[in-house]
């Protein structure tokens, strides 16, 4: 732990990677590209980080993983929201949302 | 339900360990194949490409790592490294394993055998019966005696009738009978039980029905019988349609109406029951007639069944008014006899009786040898804990845990009992039914059955005996380890002293606690093997080596009494005739039988008993010249001879007990007693013997003329020079002259029926023995543990010593007299406590105190042997340190 880089907040990993996948499974290259993409650059995955939190999230019975073939035909394992990681992530993202409308109005207000 | 979940697959993972490591590999390799595309896509070249991608992705071990620690449960993915190391360690000194795990295995192993047979002999001896725990012995007690005695039929139906305390009442009796099916005959044991036996006991056959209440009723009015499941299979082949088919049984026709379940084997301990028949058919199989209407023939043993909360003492006193009521009904035959209920294993009248004292003194030195098993098993692992003292410290200093250490040493001892209760379980199932072997002379057919039972109890409590004391022991240097002094120890190795640090103390006391239990085994073995051979030695007032006894069982071929004279007579006139034959007669019971003597109600002439006295004897019926043929000398008068028949006036021999009670400073020659309504005039006085055992008080006993009170059943017992098998042959074929469808059971000597009663103390003493000889080896063991270790650390002392000009002679005496002082220490507190607790042996020994200093001297003398063997070897090791070398280290 304590490895996510500081241009994570700290804690958010595990909630931006299960908005990844979302829609679609991915491999963990998948995932991190993703990310990069929705945050229009912003943020940037580190490797050390991405799959130690894979796989805590799969402890947690949140994401399902399974070996699959690549478009461009390589083996990759590709990760899947699970049922309760879709419950997961909409609490997170009430949660977050809660969060940085508590910090903006604090921000704000000075 | 998520949470749930997450638990199991971190469980999962704990299994899953190394295929989820090779995938985590394979997929951080793909990831890195990804970037390297991609990098080559954009224009690198390949190698760029590979090493840029590897830079992006940093250390595959550390995120493996990272991803490990936080998906298993840290401690359990320890707890499997614990034991995996464990067990390395323990196959890593294979010696120390090996013997920690024997001397454990043995401990427990005896310890829980010896448990299955209290268990299955006193404590739930018949494991069918659906409540063991209300269930008591019922018998009857004579007032002024300690004896005890059976219950009349009549008296039995009363209780049934009058108790209100009581779910029911069952009686029992043992008999024999002889079984023939096809062309082989062989002895076969029965019981005469009530017609609720089976149904009370709530054991239900396995094939057809028990018995109906109304057979248990009208004299031989139903010849039916419920046979063994044994018996099913061995003599009936198991055959499934046996229900309906007969059997003679004693010459009469019984139908065979059920077969028991294979578990059952009656309630009769030591013996395993062939067939049972209703209390109806008793004249059938009783040698000694017919019973059921007679209030005064105490002949059947009994159980009861109290209803559920009932006490015993409230069980008691109701018993206690129903024979005080007896007892105003019927004063003639119930005058001064009780009831009497006691728990099943102080049952008085099968087994159990003669084993409980030897299974509780079993017990207890099981439970001694496994102290001494424990007690060495802490020693190895202390002496261990020394000798890992250093890899500790090495691993604390690379940065192990305190705690973890701690943990790691629990495991092991875990392991290393774990491994033990597993072959001592092993061990007393293998001997759970091992006292059959240490068990008197069998006849054929006949099957001794001393039911062990191995129940979760039983394995219970000697798992967790041996759990406990490894664990408590495997934590001792666990704690040492914990407050081990880093730069210390690190330094000085093997530089000890002789009897030095506290550690050693612990040791000493250990090794002292299993010379004197070792001591208290031995000093008791000796007593009881002295018991024996005392009580071998003992006259029993009889001659033993010159006199077999044989007997043909007429009865149970339906001889009538009439031609059962005219046979007895024609097989006597041929035996007297074989070689080597001096003399041949009849007796009803041949001493030291199980057989129960004739009893009866007396009154002598000009003796006037106290008021609630009731004058009784016990008595034997036997042939002329029968004093003179088993030795028993006749101090006054005559010995019965062959006028002594019918036609002539009743006669009786008293024995000297009984002349000097009834007839005190009289001469009791010409005396009259009156026995069953018959005066009798008493003609000689014989020398007192023993008639049961060699352990009885000598109590009034006197004999009369088989032919005038003569019995269908009677043993033959001749006097020869000739050898029991010998006699044995002959007297087949003069049975088989006389009668060619009997057989006469083997002739024995009568010291092998003498034998046969003493087996009380002879498996005692086997018993004893066999434990006795196991702690004596554990504590040798120990004791050589403690001397080579205390050796092995103490060299640099050693070595300074011969430096300075000792010898070896020196050393070698140092190091015994060391080990010595230890064993002479445990040696008194070893004889103290066995001072204290022979005590306790009271009736397991005959003419043998129980501070017999013979006995006690052995101990002493083989204990010293056995330490001097144990400190040798390390000494003479110690002898040859070469100082030179000793201080260099």
């Amino acid at each position: 732990m304590g490895k996510e880089k500081p241009d994570l907040v700290y804690g958010t990993l595990d909630m931006l990677i299960l908005k990844a996948l979302q829609h679609d499974p991915r491999h963990g290259l998948g995932i991190a590209d993703r990310i990069q993409q929705m945050s229009k650059d912003i943020l940037h995955v580190e490797q050390g980080s991405l799959y130690p939190a894979l796989y805590r999230l799969e402890a947690q019975g949140w994401i399902k993983a399974e070996w699959g073939v690549s478009d461009n035909n390589r083996r990759a394992r590709y990760y899947k929201l699970t049922a309760a990681g879709r419950r997961q992530l909409a609490a997170e993202q009430e949660h977050w949302s809660r969060i940085t409308k508590g910090i903006d109005f604090v921000l704000s207000k000075a | 339900m998520p949470r749930l979940r997450a638990w199991f697959y971190r469980f999962a993972g704990l299994f899953r360990k190394s295929r989820t490591d090779a995938e985590m590999a394979a997929e951080m390799q793909a990831h890195i194949d990804f970037l390297t595309e991609r990098n080559v896509a954009s224009g690198m070249s390949p190698d760029d490409a590979r090493n840029s991608a590897l830079r992006e992705f940093g250390g595959v071990e550390q995120i493996k790592e990272t991803a490990r620690e936080q998906r298993v449960w840290r401690w359990a993915d320890e707890f499997v490294q614990d034991i995996r190391f464990g067990a390395r360690m323990l196959r890593r000194n294979p010696s120390f394993s090996i013997l920690a795990i024997l001397c454990l295995t043995l401990g427990i192993g005896t310890s829980a055998a010896v448990m299955s047979w209290i268990e299955g002999i006193l404590i739930r001896p018949y494991p069918l019966v659906a409540h063991q725990d209300r269930m008591v012995a019922l018998f009857g007690t004579k007032e002024g005696t300690t004896e005890r005695e059976g219950l009349s039929y009549p008296d039995f139906l009363d209780l049934q009738k009058n108790s209100t305390l009581f779910e029911s009442f069952i009686v029992d009796r043992i008999m024999g009978t002889t079984l023939s099916i096809g062309d082989r005959a062989e002895r076969a044991s029965g019981g005469i039980v009530s017609a609720n036996y089976f149904d009370a006991l709530g054991v239900q056959p396995m094939l057809g029905r028990g018995f109906r209440p109304e057979e248990g009723e009208g004299r031989n009015a139903h010849p039916v019988t419920v046979i063994s499941y044994l018996t099913w299979q061995d003599r009936y082949k198991g055959d499934r349609d046996i229900i309906g088919k007969t059997q003679f049984l004693n010459g009469v026709q019984h139908t065979i109406i059920g077969v028991a379940p294979e578990e059952f084997h009656g309630t009769f301990i030591g013996y395993s029951f062939n067939f049972w028949v209703p209390t109806s058919m008793q004249e059938t199989f009783d040698t000694t007639g017919y019973k059921l209407e007679n209030r005064g023939a105490r002949w059947i043993e009994g159980y009861a069944f109290l209803k559920p909360g009932v006490t015993r003492q409230q069980a008691q006193a109701e018993l206690d008014a129903i024979g005080q009521r007896l007892e105003n009904d019927y004063p003639e035959t119930n005058r001064g006899h009780h009831f009497e209920i006691l728990p099943l294993w102080k049952t008085p009248f099968n087994a159990v009786a003669n084993l409980s004292p030897t299974l509780g003194i079993t017990a207890a030195v099981a439970f001694f040898v496994l102290l001494i098993a424990c007690a060495n098993v802490s020693n190895l692992l202390l002496a261990r804990s020394l000798l890992r003292r250093h890899e500790m410290t090495m691993r604390l200093a690379l940065g192990a845990g305190r705690r973890r250490l701690i943990k790691q040493l629990f495991t092991e001892g875990l392991l290393l009992s774990l491994i033990a209760a597993a072959g001592g379980i092993l061990v007393a199932y293998w001997c759970r039914n091992a006292l059959v072997l240490v068990s008197p002379v069998r006849t054929p057919g006949i099957t001794i059955d001393y039911p062990g039972h191995l129940d979760w109890r039983v394995l219970v409590l000697s798992v967790g005996v041996c759990i406990g004391s490894t664990m408590l022991f495997a934590l001792v240097p666990a704690i040492q380890a914990s407050h081990v002094d880093l730069s210390g120890s690190l330094k000085s190795e093997g530089s000890g002293m002789i009897g030095g640090s506290g550690q050693s103390r612990l040791r000493s006391v250990l090794v002292f606690v299993q010379v004197a239990l070792s001591f208290v085994l031995i000093a008791g073995t000796g007593l009881v093997l002295r018991s024996l051979v005392q009580m071998q030695n003992a006259d029993p007032g009889f001659s033993t080596r010159s006199v077999v006894v044989s007997a043909v069982d007429l009865f149970s071929a339906g001889y009538k009494p009439d031609r059962a004279k005219i046979f007895y007579e024609q097989l006597l006139e041929r035996i007297r005739t074989l070689p080597g034959v001096q003399s041949a007669t009849l007796a009803r019971l041949r001493p030291f039988s199980y057989g129960v003597y004739s009893s009866a109600p007396l009154e002598i002439e000009g003796y006037q008993p106290p008021r609630n006295e009731q004058l009784a004897a016990d008595y034997n019926e036997v042939g002329e010249e029968y004093f003179a043929a088993i030795g028993i000398p006749i101090v006054a008068g005559r010995e019965f001879n062959r006028t002594d028949d019918e036609n002539a006036p009743p006669v009786a021999v008293v024995n000297q007990t009984m002349a000097t009670k009834y007839w005190p400073g009289k001469d009791p020659v010409g005396q009259r007693l009156k026995v069953k309504d018959k005066w009798m005039e008493i003609v000689g006085l014989a020398k007192n013997a023993n008639y049961r055992t060699k352990l009885e008080q000598s109590t009034p006993f006197f004999y009369v003329p088989v032919r005038q009170n003569f019995f269908v059943q009677n043993n033959i017992i001749i006097r020869t020079s000739q050898s029991a098998p010998a006699i044995s042959n002959a007297l087949a074929r003069e049975v088989h002259a006389l009668d060619p469808n009997l057989a006469p059971l083997d002739a024995i000597t009568l010291q092998e029926q003498v034998d046969v009663m003493s087996y009380t103390q002879r498996l005692a003493v086997a018993l004893l023995a066999i434990f006795g000889g196991m702690a004596l080896f554990l504590a040798s063991i120990g004791l050589y543990a403690v001397m080579s270790y205390s050796v092995s650390q103490s060299t640099r002392e050693l070595g300074m010593r011969m430096a300075l000009g000792a010898r070896a002679g020196d050393v070698l005496r140092l190091v015994i007299s060391r080990g010595l002082r230890l064993t002479a220490a445990g040696i008194v507190i070893g004889a103290i406590a066995a001072l204290l607790l022979t005590r306790l042996m009271g009736n397991l020994l005959y003419q043998v105190s129980p501070r017999d200093p013979v006995s006690f001297g052995s101990a002493l003398v083989v204990l010293i042997a056995v330490a001097l063997i144990a400190c040798f070897l390390p000494a003479r090791r110690a002898a040859r340190v070469d100082p030179a070398r000793a201080l260099r280290t």
